[in-house]
């Protein structure tokens, strides 16, 4: 599903270049789901940016799902995010004045889905991740997790090849990471390929893979007994 | 911009920020308020002196004299100047061929007036066919002198419709005699003048007649003419101009007058006054114009501020927005697009507040120099295409700034 090879990533700092991922090779295939660890600083979230084509690497190869992302322009980018990407981040990122219904319903509305079958599927996926009842709660009235189970909803209703997660447990509690975590690994048996972003040794024990990222290179890429997160709930 | 969905969009967005959206529509609508304002008075100004006018005909000319204050000739100065039959037979010789309409005039001020029992004071002008036409009257009932009534010397007279309803009140006047300082006329005509009631409060009698019993031999008091119109309103006053200049020139060279004596003869035409006042009009109404179009300049640079605002409180929103799949053109489109419906519905809402004022003030403005101010048609079309014009011009900018948002900037947590 995925493939980059020898990625390089520099950011500029008035005269100073920060070179923050310096060669990357790592592939995942569909169905596998993955969390990339490090300590703070050591460049996950750059990577995750680029795989999600938020950014741009500097060197380097990337394929997804056999189509080549390069030299992409401000607008076949946000077409193939819309297509092929779902993302979780840390704060949520919803929108404040609307309603759970809604925000879900975003990557539908620019993916040009009528209003009514917008409204339907959105539905769908509110209830596969059980806040059918919140529908129209606005994100003000809806607890930490709730409102990460909304954003969940939102990165899979344009039904994406890959799960972009980063951090999705950092701002819960440890109940409220682990029940999110029981919801993406449900997910994850359903055949998704997800990649989670996180430097907590307990959410990376309950992926299957775990790629460990120090000063901008792979030291370690291991797969793991995965621990499913019903047990601890 | 025809897309439902994003006019759904722009509803929800607008809807869920009503005081933002007041606030910033606000401004657009008091600037429009304050234009329609400004051009409805500068329009009612421009009828009421459009009114004034018409009182009397537009390319009236009349000869005054008056006491020479030049000496000349070896004359002295203070010499008495007064206008004769000859002259007025002069002048419509001499420029036949420029003249429409013509009048001698020989009147008294305050001659006392009875029918019956009724009686009032009126200004008594003796004068030709001519001035029905110079003076812009029409009849209400008879007809006007003719020149029967010159050569004859008849006593007939013609009365203002101020007149009529004093003396006759709702009597039928025409045929009736009526008593002028004493002497006997009878009532030929009732006219009206759009001058109103001042100009009503007169009666003209036969220049030849008002002569005779005034015992004023050959003597004139002024001279008055109208000139051919033509369509265009430079070359008529050009005409007015070089006929007035030529009446003048006569009459100071057949009385002897110094060519720089501006008191001794007076030749006025009203084209050389209305132009003026038209120019005044035009710019004061261009005045208007600018004092609106700045109004709203503020308007539009306050709204463009709010949206500002706005897209930087919202970079969070765009940047999730984008990282949803929003491209930057549809990112555009909603600002742009709320931009445009803000102005045009809170510039609207100034448009009626406008009208609406003036409608209700119209009606209590009584003055000879305001008539009715109104907006027209086109004023509001244009007003309307300057409204959506600004609001596109007020969103531009944000909307640049929210294409911009680069969606990882926007979305970096801390
Ligand atoms: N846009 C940027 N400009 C400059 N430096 C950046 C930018 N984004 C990230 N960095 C730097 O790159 C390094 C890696 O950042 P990041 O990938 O966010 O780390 P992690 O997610 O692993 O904590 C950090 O030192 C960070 O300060
Ligand atoms: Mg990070």
């Amino acid at each position: 599903m995925i493939q980059i090879k020898d990625l390089h990533k520099s950011y500029q700092m008035g005269s100073n270049s920060l070179h923050v991922l310096k060669g990357i090779d790592f592939n995942v295939k569909e169905g596998e789901l993955v969390s990339i660890m490090g300590s703070s600083g050591s460049g996950k979230s750059t990577l995750l940016n680029i795989l999600g084509m938020l950014d741009e690497a500097d060197l380097g190869s990337y394929t997804l799902d056999n189509v080549s992302i390069k030299n992409l322009n401000e607008k076949v980018a946000a077409q193939y995010r819309n297509k092929f990407l779902g993302f979780i981040f840390q704060s949520f990122n919803l929108i404040n004045y609307k309603n759970a219904l809604d925000n879900v319903s975003m990557p539908l509305y620019y993916q040009g889905i009528k209003r009514k079958e917008r409204t339907d599927k959105a539905l769908h996926y509110l209830e596969k991740v059980g806040l059918a009842d919140w529908a129209t709660h606005l994100p003000s009235e809806l607890s930490g997790g709730q409102k990460q189970r909304v954003a969940i909803a939102r990165a899979l209703a344009s039904d994406p090849k890959v799960l972009l997660a980063d951090e999705p447990t950092g701002a819960l509690d440890t109940k409220t990471s682990y029940e999110v975590m029981e919801l993406i690994q449900g997910i994850n048996e359903e055949g998704k390929t997800i990649l989670v972003v996180t430097h907590e040794p307990d959410i990376a024990e309950m992926t299957k893979r775990i790629v460990n990222l120090k000063d901008g290179r792979i030291i370690d890429d291991r797969p793991v007994n995965q621990i499913l997160a019903k047990a601890h709930v | 911009m025809f897309d439902i969905e994003r006019w759904q969009e722009i509803f929800e967005t607008i809807g869920k920020n009503k005081l933002r959206t007041f606030l910033t529509g606000l401004s657009v609508a008091s600037g429009i308020f304050i234009l329609v304002i400004l051009l409805g008075f500068s329009s009612g100004i421009q009828k009421g002196v459009k009114l004034q006018f018409a009182q009397d005909a537009e390319s009236r000319i009349s000869v005054w004299t008056n006491v020479t204050t030049k000496e000349y000739k070896g004359l002295n100065p203070g010499r008495r100047i007064q206008l004769h039959n000859s002259d007025y037979e002069t002048i419509n010789t001499k420029f036949e061929d420029e003249i429409e309409h013509k009048t001698a005039l020989y009147n008294i001020w305050g001659g006392r007036v009875n029918y019956k029992n009724e009686f009032g004071n009126y200004r008594i002008e003796g004068a030709n066919p001519g001035q029905q036409f110079i003076e812009n009257a029409s009849l209400t009932s008879g007809r006007f002198l003719n020149q029967n009534d010159i050569d004859e010397g008849v006593k007939v007279a013609i009365i203002g419709n101020k007149v009529k309803q004093e003396l006759f009140k709702t009597e039928e006047a025409v045929g009736k005699t009526i008593k002028i300082t004493g002497i006997n006329f009878i009532v030929a005509g009732v006219f009206t003048d759009p001058g109103g009631e001042r100009e009503e409060q007169r009666i003209f009698i036969p220049i030849s007649t008002a002569q005779r019993v005034f015992n004023a031999g050959d003597k004139l008091r002024s001279v008055a003419y109208t000139v051919k119109m033509s369509d265009n309103f430079d070359e008529a006053v050009a005409l007015s101009a070089a006929v007035s200049d030529g009446i003048e020139k006569e009459i100071k060279s057949r009385y002897s007058i110094a060519p720089d004596d501006r008191s001794a003869v007076r030749v006025f035409y009203n084209l050389e006054e209305a132009q003026q006042i038209y120019g005044l009009i035009d710019t004061m109404r261009l005045v208007f114009w600018v004092i609106g179009i700045f109004t709203i300049v503020a308007g539009v640079v306050g709204v463009s501020n709010i949206m500002l605002i706005i897209v930087k409180e919202r970079t969070k929103e765009i940047g999730v927005r984008k990282a949803l799949g929003a491209l930057p053109s549809s990112i555009v489109g909603m600002i742009l697009q709320e931009s445009v419906f803000i102005t045009a519905i809170a510039g609207f809402t100034g448009l009626f507040a406008g009208v609406a004022l003036l409608e209700a003030v119209s009606p209590l403005i009584d003055s000879d120099f305001i008539k009715s101010p109104q907006v027209n048609f086109t004023t509001a079309v244009s007003t309307v295409l300057i409204l959506i014009l600004s609001g596109a011009v007020a969103g531009y900018i944000p909307a640049r700034r929210a294409a911009n948002i680069k969606p990882i900037e926007a979305l970096r947590d801390e």
